[in-house]
């Protein structure tokens, strides 16, 4: 038995010198990466960023316990950790961490700092805001036993925890520096990633250069690179046409995809993939007649979503039908699944017939309703209008309404609308941030539809404590089905993420998700 | 004419404080507040407790007339506050994009004038003529389009052709005048030449009032030489009401420039302007709204002052 383990690791460590010697025949070192970004980070601290603006420009700088792996999302691997075991009851992680890696300034990283980071997100000090706090709520204790070791014990198993410690917003920061400030990162960047930070001019640009020291052999590629601040889409487009910027990394639409493509032809590389961002019609239930389920679910089962995700691809940034988790994702609802749930189903003459049928058993007739929708055309305008004809062919009528976003984000939120056009987007895909929409009010921050439902709690609670991944495939098809049955919040379409660069930019992947695989750590420049 | 200055002065004291009281309230009064925008705007699962606990931060639970006591305050001892989207002072964040305003102002502004006045002046020596029709039209054309839309008729038009675009950050004119100008020229002439429309047709019709007056009939009378009569004595006359319209423009050029700086991706003022109020980052929004009451208030003294100048008839006292 060892002499055949003896030999699988020779053959894997000889494929994998084969594939190193291969990679550094091809891969160039040098030259300096210019992309655009649509936004601009507020500050620079991590834990308490939300938007990929931050991530873009910032996580170059800094590196994660783990981190996806590329080519092969949703797997996970070693960022700064070197290896890591999972205890059999599921509530010890220890992690090793990676030999000789250094902050920007010169000092070693150890466990130390990889506690004091993870206790600033767990129980933040006065002042320092920790958005994500209530995902590693199950983390009991951080133990330091040697420099290069850490293990969190967990007050109760979650299946998430590993995807957690992926997370792109938990930044390893410098324990000597939180102790003297622990606001320090919100104006230093201070890293062990592969980019010394070099500037931020305020609304124009962000500046890295390579960190000689960094801890990954021959790594980073590039010496370093440039984030341009272009919130005008047609100004990004045009940039990219140039060639100022090799790329964007959020995403464009399929317009200024053909665009490009017709400009540049062979110059520039397409890359797409669905989404980790969903539209979603929620109902304010406090409201009359949405308090009644049997008026949702017509609702629900008048959208004819696998024909408008086909036609609205051909306009907008969306592609997919999907349940609450994205499609293609392992532990989604695949579509012998999804076609079971009321309003996913093909036949949509009959839907549309049982609509009719509900709306008149709760004595609704020729129901009337403002729709909230995002005053941001792509991809919201055209859902929105698409949603309004749906609802027409059962006799309802929906008003558009189109607030900016401050007005939408005040309304959605404070329950001022009837009915709107939500969206769910998430860093990674994880039952336990998605389904985080459809869980009762008083236990999401994100659920506009003001229910309480005590099963979909349940339902929750148990997938996130199952460690088997087959026992909560079948947890989570049974949420879906009832969430959607209740039909509080529904989703109609799933986004599709287009990536459009100049071929001389390697070593980046697609992923469904803008916020990860953003370190720059393998990108290169063939030129 | 000094009593006239100082009581001018004066008199912007009252005009600031309606335009703070003003701004201070209407912001305010609109739905949301920047706490759920920074939060909520891409979906982020931020508690309620984490939101006050900001709204607290930035002093947003304290009652309105706090707030506004605290903000003037702080305006008098001359400290603007602090950005509440990202903690930088407002002083800062306004003076690293005032540079560029300003220029793109003074290039737009000098533009105008030099194609304005010659055009202007032609067009009303020429009346009725083909010449006078050419530039009515050309002005005509330069109002009826958005400088933005030229701005992207100009940054299509340099794509296509050169598959080049102007630079994307900004460069100031004393690192690199070449750098500088091949970012600021284009968006100079897409709103110099609205601005330049402005200005030909105010001069064209005010230079026709002028060459009916009498002091102008006497000159020719006299057998002055028609170059003489235009350039000394009509051209002068007819400047006022240009020198008006020439001021105010130049005062909304400062912060005024919103679609066209994004356009260009410009980082000055108008792009801020909109950043800041999508934004509801009300102390941004309030010094902006200030600083461009200001620049207003400030070139109308300077327009009024040049009134004596141009016009010896005109004495303040």
């Amino acid at each position: 038995m060892q002499r055949r383990t003896t030999v699988l690791v020779l053959m894997a460590a000889a494929v994998a010198l084969a594939a190193g010697t291969d990679s550094a025949l091809a891969q160039k070192r040098g030259g300096i990466l210019k992309f655009a970004v649509s936004a601009e980070p507020p500050d620079y601290d991590c834990h308490a960023a939300t938007s990929f603006a931050f991530i873009h420009p910032v996580r170059p700088h800094y590196n994660t316990l783990l981190k996806f792996d590329e080519p092969n999302y949703p797997k996970v691997k070693g960022d700064l950790a070197r290896s890591w075991e999972v205890s059999p009851d599921g509530l010890t992680y220890t992690f090793r961490l990676k030999p000789n890696v250094k902050f920007h300034d010169g000092t070693p990283m150890t466990s130390a700092d990889v506690k004091a980071s993870y206790e600033r997100i767990v129980n933040p000090p006065p002042g320092v805001r920790s958005i994500r706090k209530a995902a590693y709520e199950d983390i009991a204790s951080i133990e330091t036993p040697d420099p290069l070791t850490v293990v969190f014990k967990l007050k109760a198993r979650n299946a998430s925890m590993l995807t957690n410690f992926a997370s792109p917003w938990d930044c390893i920061y410098s324990a000597a520096k939180l102790k003297a400030d622990p606001k320090f990162p919100e104006k230093n960047v201070l890293g062990t990633g592969p980019f010394k930070f070099v500037e931020h001019a305020a609304g124009s640009h962000w500046v890295g250069e390579r960190f000689a020291d960094y801890f990954e052999k021959d790594r980073p590629y590039l010496d370093g690179f440039r984030a341009i601040f272009i919130t005008n889409t047609a100004a990004r487009v045009n940039a990219l046409q140039a060639g100022e910027v090799l790329t964007e990394f959020r995403g464009h639409s399929p317009a200024d995809r053909d665009k490009l493509k017709a400009a540049l032809g062979d110059k520039i590389e397409v890359m797409e993939s669905p989404w980790v961002c969903s539209l979603i019609v929620t109902f304010n239930t406090e409201k009359k007649p949405f308090d009644d389920a049997r008026v949702r679910r017509a609702l629900s089962l008048a959208v004819d979503r696998w024909r408008g995700a086909e036609g609205l691809s051909k306009v907008a940034l969306v592609r997919h039908v999907g349940g609450a988790l994205r499609p293609g994702y392992e532990l989604a609802a695949t579509e012998a699944d999804l076609v079971k749930y009321p309003g996913f189903g093909k036949d949509i003459n009959a839907a549309r017939a049982e609509a009719r049928k509900l709306l008149e058993q709760a004595g609704v007739k020729d129901l009337k309703f403002k729709f909230l929708n995002r005053n941001i055309p792509m991809p919201y305008t055209p859902v929105g209008v698409f949603l309004i004809n749906e609802w027409r062919q059962i006799g309802v009528t929906a008003e558009h309404e189109q607030p900016e976003t401050r007005a939408y984000m005040a309304n959605l939120r404070g329950g001022n609308y009837e009915a709107g056009l939500d969206f769910n987007c998430d860093a990674v895909d994880d039952p336990n941030l998605q389904l985080a929409k459809f869980i009762s009010a008083d236990k999401s921050p994100i659920n506009y539809g003001r229910y309480k439902d005590a099963k979909l709690d349940d339902l929750y609670e148990k997938q996130k404590r199952e460690l088997d991944a087959k026992k909560r495939y079948a947890l989570l098809r049974e949420f879906e089905q009832h969430a959607f049955t209740q039909a509080y919040t529904v989703p109609i379409v799933w986004w599709h993420r287009i990536i459009v660069n100049w071929k001389q930019m390697k070593g980046w992947h697609m992923s469904p998700s803008h916020y990860i695989n953003q370190d720059l750590q393998d990108v290169w420049l063939d030129q | 004419m000094l009593r006239y200055i100082v009581k001018r002065l004066l008199m912007m004291i009252p005009t600031l404080l309606g335009v703070a009281v003003l701004v201070f309230v209407l912001l305010r009064m609109l739905p949301g507040d920047i706490v759920e925008l920074r939060f909520a705007m891409e979906g982020g699962r931020v508690s309620e407790e984490v939101m006050q606990a900001e709204r607290v931060r930035l002093g947003l639970d304290k009652p309105i007339w706090r707030q506004f006591v605290d903000w003037m305050t702080g305006i008098f001892v001359g400290d603007f506050g602090t950005s509440m989207w990202t903690g930088r002072p407002v002083i800062t964040e306004i003076s690293s994009r005032l540079e560029l305003s300003l220029q793109v102002a003074i290039m737009a502004t000098l533009l105008a004038v030099i194609i304005a006045i010659p055009l202007g002046t032609l067009s009303a020596l020429f009346k009725d003529t083909f010449i006078d029709h050419a530039i009515r039209v050309f002005a005509i054309a330069g109002l009826a389009v958005p400088s933005f839309w030229l701005g992207m008729l100009i940054i299509l038009g340099l794509l296509y052709a050169f598959n080049w675009i102007p630079p994307l950050t900004y460069t100031p004119i004393y690192v690199d005048p070449w750098k500088n100008l091949s970012q600021l020229i284009w968006p100079a002439m897409a709103v110099g030449y609205r601005y330049s429309a402005v200005a030909t047709r105010m001069t064209r019709s005010t230079l026709l009032e002028v060459f009916n007056e009498d002091y102008i009939r006497t000159a020719r009378a006299k057998g002055v030489y028609e170059r003489l009569v235009v350039s000394r004595h009509a051209i002068p006359n007819a400047m006022l009401p240009v020198v008006t319209v020439v001021g105010l423009e130049f005062a909304f050029l400062i912060g005024g420039l919103v679609v066209t700086e994004q356009v260009f991706n410009l980082n000055g003022i108008g792009k801020l302007f909109v950043e800041t109020v999508t934004r509801a980052d009300y102390t941004m929004v309030q010094a902006l709204v200030m600083l461009v009451a200001v620049f207003f208030i400030i070139v109308n003294f300077v327009v009024d002052l040049l009134y004596a100048v141009l016009d010896p008839r005109i004495r303040y006292g």
